[in-house]
């Protein structure tokens, strides 16, 4: 078990220095190749000649590409010095990139807002994980029947409906008409109550996205549970009904839940671009969105970081829940 | 002659009133047998039509026998199995749901009239069942202990303690070597044969009056299957429970069965100690069987006789013998039976009873001189 | 947006009445109310003075911002030498002492400029403002290597051939500024430049310490000379300015200072900045671009006394590059004005109060200059019709009598321009001129359009675009659009490459000129001799639909601000 785990996080190590050098290939070397200046793509909307300049000597463009990349893999670790122009910017460890645009150091940027993303996908998965399973569970259970029907129809809306559309919707309705909860984003620091009252429209409304599929994937798997022999045991041992479909069904249709959930949240690290627009929630997908509209490319560079970070941990935490659930998955 | 055989003659009385799927009056006197079922019918709907699983079986079993149900696939034993255990119905809900009619009577209760919940109480505790499959009828997340644990535990109110205490005495009994390190062993860490073991333990865990094993040994190895039917046959002397063992295989009940019951078709065509059917067959259909049961007692001199062509629709049940399309002896006169007359169960006294329009004299004839020298 | 969302969230609002407007104490100060003249006049300090946003500041750094709503804020924690007066409308433009004792003076050559400062003038730390400090903030604009951004119009001024490289390279200073004690500045043109002070009240010639600049990072926490200082700020997500208790009342006649707190919140969806602007949960917003159009509907219809409807500095306009056949020939380029229904294009635009009125010449109403009667293609006289007649007649002319093909671009980020090149294309059609539309990256504009030999390779005839002045003044709107040594290979703006040698002269006049009125007179002519050339076809003067909460007094709009808001004198009740 220990083994399995450092060898897994050494390949989750060696598939982040990967993305690294793809990362780095991507803005700096390929923009060389096709005779753009990376430092026009680093500089934002001044293409002001100086300050393409300026951005230059700081980035060292100059420099031989392995001392880039070099420099490049240094300040992840120690940190990192821009220095051009009689101007030296200090990027403290882990030095994710600096934007000349904003004059940001990435990082801060990065864990300013990831927790912003985290308390809107982790309070989502909730709603939907909830709301999902009861209706996939009782949509199986009830197979055919006007429910199934129903419910069915209702997460194929929740698949097909933009989170624009529902949230503007709900705003209308719920923060605006009736004034049930906030429309407005308050940092849960600042005050939890508010923080909740703001976060209950765009965890549900992202719950209604996510929790269709749940409910259909639930209601899938159940379907295929039901007809195991296993479950055909548990009957003749004389169980109860609900002990056999919330202990026994449950088990095991929680398994490929349990794998999109793990996929699902990793990418939504990358930010819900459209929840956190259409609410105005201060998270990474927010940053991402502006950092693509102003060509902020330390940034989107960051966010990318950040997201295939969640997406391989998020496999490997779903890995070692599957050895914790299924006894057959030998984690060596 | 033994008390099971005397049933059958309940048996044909019964047959003698059922037609078509009929709700049967539940009035009927409790019998004095301690498994009885009456005209059992199984139908499941399909969209093309019903399937007639199981199409008016009746038969009757004491404590302490062992009445073995032989067919092919698809002949209607397994369902007749799990309709005593009441599993049809669980969890089906609607145009899923099977129709069963008939009776079931164990131990003076009828069955399929009785509430839900009640039959539940009864399943695992007064009548269990051994399936065919011990990897996919034990649930893959949880240990054998705690699968164990739970089927004692629903019926008694223990500790988990106590509980794990019997669950090893029971996995020893079955031969488990080590029962208090394997208790915590998952499914997948058994051998086929140990896990079907473990499946015995759990059946037997409660001490049930009556354990139904579906295919118990058809999922096994060869050396396996004996072992596992010793036990299955040290266990019934030891427990004194009623047995019904379901195969296809006629081996397995040659060596357990007190009385054997043919199906073909979702019915009965023959029915008798297991000495009369195995050395006075007097259906084609159990000829078939017979010839095609590999014997290790004996040089195969001769080829096998396999029964030839495919069961009977369930669906279209044809008017007449289910077995005609497939009888080697269709053309043998018949004495004025039309081909539409469905052969009923007929005593042909020792309480053998068999469903065939030849005569006597001819099936004792074609036994005597065409089978039982190539057997 | 869909359309089914907008109307589901009309009809909503419908039934939901006016929202946070009613309960609040007193009624917004009326339509207009803020349009050439003071909505709601008081002098009552205290409160806290609420903006929301949906795009941050270039740079709060005074030598990097360049967006006008950043200059009006920039007011708050910043002073100049000279800066613009307190007062509604064309009032705004004149100019008042500031850090300085009084006005420049001015050397009979006009070449030197010398000013004193004010005895109690402080930073936030109380130490006091010396010239130093102010030739050092306007040395900034030389690091452009660090600091790009800003405008440099006093570098260019000062320092035409860029000798001098910048404080953070070359610590001695320029010697074009002089600080012969602390209290005194002196600056020495090499030419004549009649708009001078006007640039010198430009943010970016605001003091700056020296061992208060934290260089690129000066923007995240700039050192406050104003009545405000920041007390926090996150990039995209809101800032907060607390009073400056440094800051004295007596030394700044020009900021009334108000609240005791000015907070900015950013958010990233227009619509729901409308909505808490209509709500009452934000008082201004500080982008001042308007409302969208939902938002603008509501308003418009329910509270109305709660908006103002402003001329702003900015104008639309289409421009033909004189590169792209075949608008190489002056006729076909008054085909296309003539030809195109510039009613059409003001509907395209949302109408006279979203949109603005028709342009009929290339300066806008609040720079000095204009005139109204100048409209030489008759785009007003005809009621905003196409004149087909005469389209036709300059098509004959231009050797194309059955019309011809062009590309016409536009910027994808601007809505108003996208629906206007389609009102432009289906005008045209009815003269035989095909369009056809090519929406490229507004975001990569200097690259793109400003770029000639791409405009020309592109074969981009008809351009559409937007300008407003950095400075109102002649100068600060026109030289980049209209002087021929403005023609750059990148960054260009001279997209029609106009060289014209009375324009050139022209501006050279007017710039030299020390009347503003006399320069203006200049301007106008200049600008007769652009339309004349019929380099330009304007579209509308932008009108801008803008959101006055109930709480706010003093608010008027400045046409110092391109008649935007004069924010530091707004304050709440």
């Amino acid at each position: 078990m220990l083994t399995y785990l450092i060898r897994r996080l050494f390949a989750v190590a060696v598939m982040l220095v990967v993305i690294v050098l793809a990362v780095f290939c991507i803005f700096f070397l390929i923009p060389k190749w096709t005779g753009t200046d990376p430092a026009l793509m680093f500089v934002g909307k001044q293409a002001d000649k100086e300050a393409i300049e300026g951005v230059r000597e700081k980035l060292g463009l100059a420099d031989p590409v392995l001392l880039q990349l070099l420099e490049f893999f240094k300040g992840i670790f120690v940190g990192r010095d821009y220095t051009g122009g009689g101007d030296t910017i200090h990027c403290s460890a882990p030095c994710f990139g600096y934007s000349f645009r904003n004059e940001q150091e990435i990082w801060p940027v990065l864990t300013d807002r990831l927790p912003v993303t985290l308390s809107l996908a982790l309070g989502a998965a909730v709603v939907w994980l909830i709301i999902g399973l009861a209706i996939g569970v009782l949509s199986a259970l009830k197979r055919g029947s006007l429910w199934d029907r129903a419910a069915m129809t209702v997460a194929l809306g929740g698949v097909s409906l933009p989170v624009y559309f529902t949230g503007l919707i709900s705003l209308a309705l719920f923060a605006y008409q009736l004034g049930w909860v906030n429309n407005a984003f308050t940092p849960l620091e600042e005050n939890p109550a508010q923080w909740f009252s703001g976060m209950v429209l765009p965890w549900i409304t992202l719950a209604f996205l996510f929790g269709a599929m749940y409910a259909r994937l639930s209601r899938a798997t159940m379907l295929e549970v039901m007809g195991e022999d296993y479950i055909r045991t548990a009957r003749a041992k004389g169980l109860r009904e609900p002990v056999v479909i919330g202990k026994h069904a449950m088990r095991s249709t929680m398994t490929p839940v349990l794998t999109l959930l793990g996929i699902d949240l990793g990418a939504l690290m990358g930010g819900a671009i459209l929840t956190e627009t259409t609410f105005s929630i201060p998270g990474l997908g927010q940053a991402v969105l502006k950092a693509i509209n102003e060509r902020d490319l330390p940034l989107i560079l960051g966010v990318t970081l950040i997201t295939a970070t969640a997406v391989v941990l998020a496999n490997l935490i779903v890995d070692l829940l599957y050895g914790v659930i299924d006894p057959r998955v030998r984690l060596a | 002659m033994s008390d099971a055989a005397d049933s059958a003659a309940g048996a044909q009385s019964a047959e003698a009133a059922a037609g078509e799927p009929v709700e049967t009056t539940k009035a009927s006197a409790p019998p004095s047998s301690f498994l009885e079922v009456r005209d059992l019918h199984v139908h499941f709907p399909t969209q093309d039509g019903w399937v007639k699983s199981v199409d008016g079986l009746s038969f009757r079993l004491e404590k302490g026998k062992t009445l073995g149900i032989v067919g092919e696939s698809g002949s209607g034993k397994s369902v007749t199995s799990l309709g005593i255990m009441g599993l049809h119905t669980v969890g089906q809900y609607g145009r899923q749901r099977p129709h069963l009619s008939g009776e079931i009577w164990l131990d003076g209760k009828e069955l399929l009239g009785a509430e839900p919940d009640e039959v539940r109480k009864l399943r695992g505790r007064e009548m269990s069942m051994i399936f065919q499959d011990p990897l996919s009828a034990l649930h893959p997340y949880f240990t054998i202990g705690n699968q164990i644990v739970e089927a004692y535990r629903v019926h008694h109110s223990v500790t988990k303690k106590e509980a794990r205490r019997r669950a090893v005495e029971l996995l020893d009994r079955v031969g488990i070597p080590q029962p208090d390190k394997r208790v915590d062993s998952y499914p997948h860490e058994f051998s086929g044969g140990m896990r079907q073991r473990a499946m015995i333990a759990m059946s037997l865990v409660n001490n049930p009056e009556l354990l139904i094993a579906d295919e118990p040994t058809t999922a096994l190895d060869v050396t396996v299957q004996a072992q596992i039917l010793d036990l299955i046959r040290d266990l019934q002397k030891e427990f004194g429970s009623a047995v019904v063992i379901i195969t296809h295989d006629l081996g397995v009940v040659a060596e357990l069965s007190d009385d054997i019951l043919v199906m073909y078709g979702g019915r009965c065509v023959e029915y008798g100690t297991a000495e009369k059917v195995f050395y006075e067959p007097q259906h084609p259909y159990t000829w078939g069987l017979l010839g095609s049961m590999p014997r290790i007692d004996r040089e195969r001199t001769e080829r096998l006789v396999p029964v030839k062509g495919s069961p009977p629709s369930l669906i279209n049940v044809p008017s007449g013998c289910a077995f005609n399309p497939r009888c080697p002896y269709a053309d043998v006169p018949k004495g004025g039976v039309t081909r539409t007359e469905r052969p009923e169960l007929r005593d042909l006294g020792g309480g053998h009873y068999s469903a065939c329009h030849m005569s006597q004299e001819d099936r004792t004839r074609i036994w005597d001189e065409e089978i039982a020298p190539k057997l | 947006m869909s359309a089914l969302t907008a109307a589901v969230l009309v009809a909503t609002a419908a039934c939901g009445g006016g929202g946070g407007s009613e309960d609040s104490e007193g009624k917004a100060a009326g339509y207009n109310a803020g349009v050439d003249k003071v909505a709601n006049p008081s002098d009552k300090k205290g409160g806290t003075l609420k903006y929301v946003g949906v795009q941050d500041a270039d740079s709060w750094d005074t030598t990097r911002m360049y967006y006008g709503f950043a200059f009006s804020f920039s007011r708050y924690y910043s002073r100049t030498l000279v800066s613009y007066t307190g007062a509604p409308g064309q009032k705004s433009i004149e100019l008042k002492p500031d850090l300085a004792k009084e006005t420049a003076k001015i050397s009979d050559d006009g070449k030197t400029y010398t000013y004193t400062l004010k005895d109690d003038v402080t930073w936030e730390d109380g130490k006091e403002i010396t010239s130093e400090d102010v030739k050092y903030g306007i040395q900034r604009q030389w690091a452009q290597k660090t600091l790009a951004g800003g405008p440099v119009y006093v570098r260019d001024v000062l320092d035409p051939d860029s000798k001098y490289k910048g404080p953070y390279e070359d610590k001695d200073g320029i010697d074009a500024i002089e600080t012969p004690d602390k209290k005194t500045i002196v600056f020495k043109l090499p030419e004549r430049n009649g708009d001078f002070e006007q640039m010198l009240a430009m943010p970016t010639n605001a003091p700056v310490r020296e061992d208060k600049d934290t260089k690129s990072k000066y923007g995240l926490k700039p050192f406050s000379s104003g009545p405000y200082k920041f007390k926090n700020y996150t990039p995209n997500k809101g800032l907060t300015l607390v009073r400056n208790t440094e800051w004295k009342r007596g030394s700044d006649p020009l900021r009334k200072a108000l609240p005791d707190q000015v907070k900015l919140t950013l958010l990233t969806n227009p619509d729901e900045r409308d909505n808490r602007l209509l709500n009452g949960d934000a008082d201004l917003d500080i982008n001042q671009r308007g409302m969208e159009a939902q938002g603008r509907q509501k308003a418009l219809s329910q509270n109305k006394e709660n908006v103002d409807n402003p001329q702003t500095g900015f104008i639309s306009y289409a421009v033909f590059p004189k590169s792209v056949k075949p608008f190489d020939d002056i006729h076909c380029r008054k085909a296309v004005i003539y030809g195109t229904d510039h009613k059409s294009v003001q509907t395209a635009r949302g109408g006279p109060a979203a949109g603005g009125d028709i342009a009929t010449n290339m300066l806008p109403p609040v720079v000095p200059g204009y005139d109204k009667g100048e409209d030489q293609y008759g785009q007003a006289k005809n009621g905003g019709k196409a004149d087909i007649a005469k389209a036709k007649e300059e098509l004959k002319k231009c050797g194309k009598p059955n019309g011809f093909k062009t590309t016409l671009a536009v910027r994808n980020t601007d809505k108003a321009d996208m629906k206007s090149s389609e009102a432009i294309q289906a005008s045209l059609k009815k003269i035989g001129v095909e369009v056809e539309i090519d929406a490229f990256d507004g975001a990569q504009g200097a690259s793109i359009v400003g770029v000639p030999d791409t405009v020309k390779r592109k074969n981009y005839g008809i351009i559409i675009y937007g300008w407003g002045p950095d400075f109102p003044s002649g100068q600060g709107y026109g030289l980049p659009l209209w002087h021929s040594d403005y023609i750059l290979d990148s960054g260009n703006n001279n997209y029609a490459l106009i060289d014209d040698k009375k324009i050139d002269d022209g501006f050279a006049k007017a710039i030299a000129e020390e009347d503003p009125d006399k320069a203006a007179d200049t301007y106008a002519e200049v600008n007769h001799e652009v339309m004349k050339g019929a380099y330009y076809m304007p579209l509308t003067y932008l009108k801008v639909v803008q959101w006055r909460s109930d709480r706010l007094t003093n608010v008027y709009s400045a046409d110092a601000f391109s008649g935007w808001y004069d924010f530091v004198n707004i304050g709440v009740k």
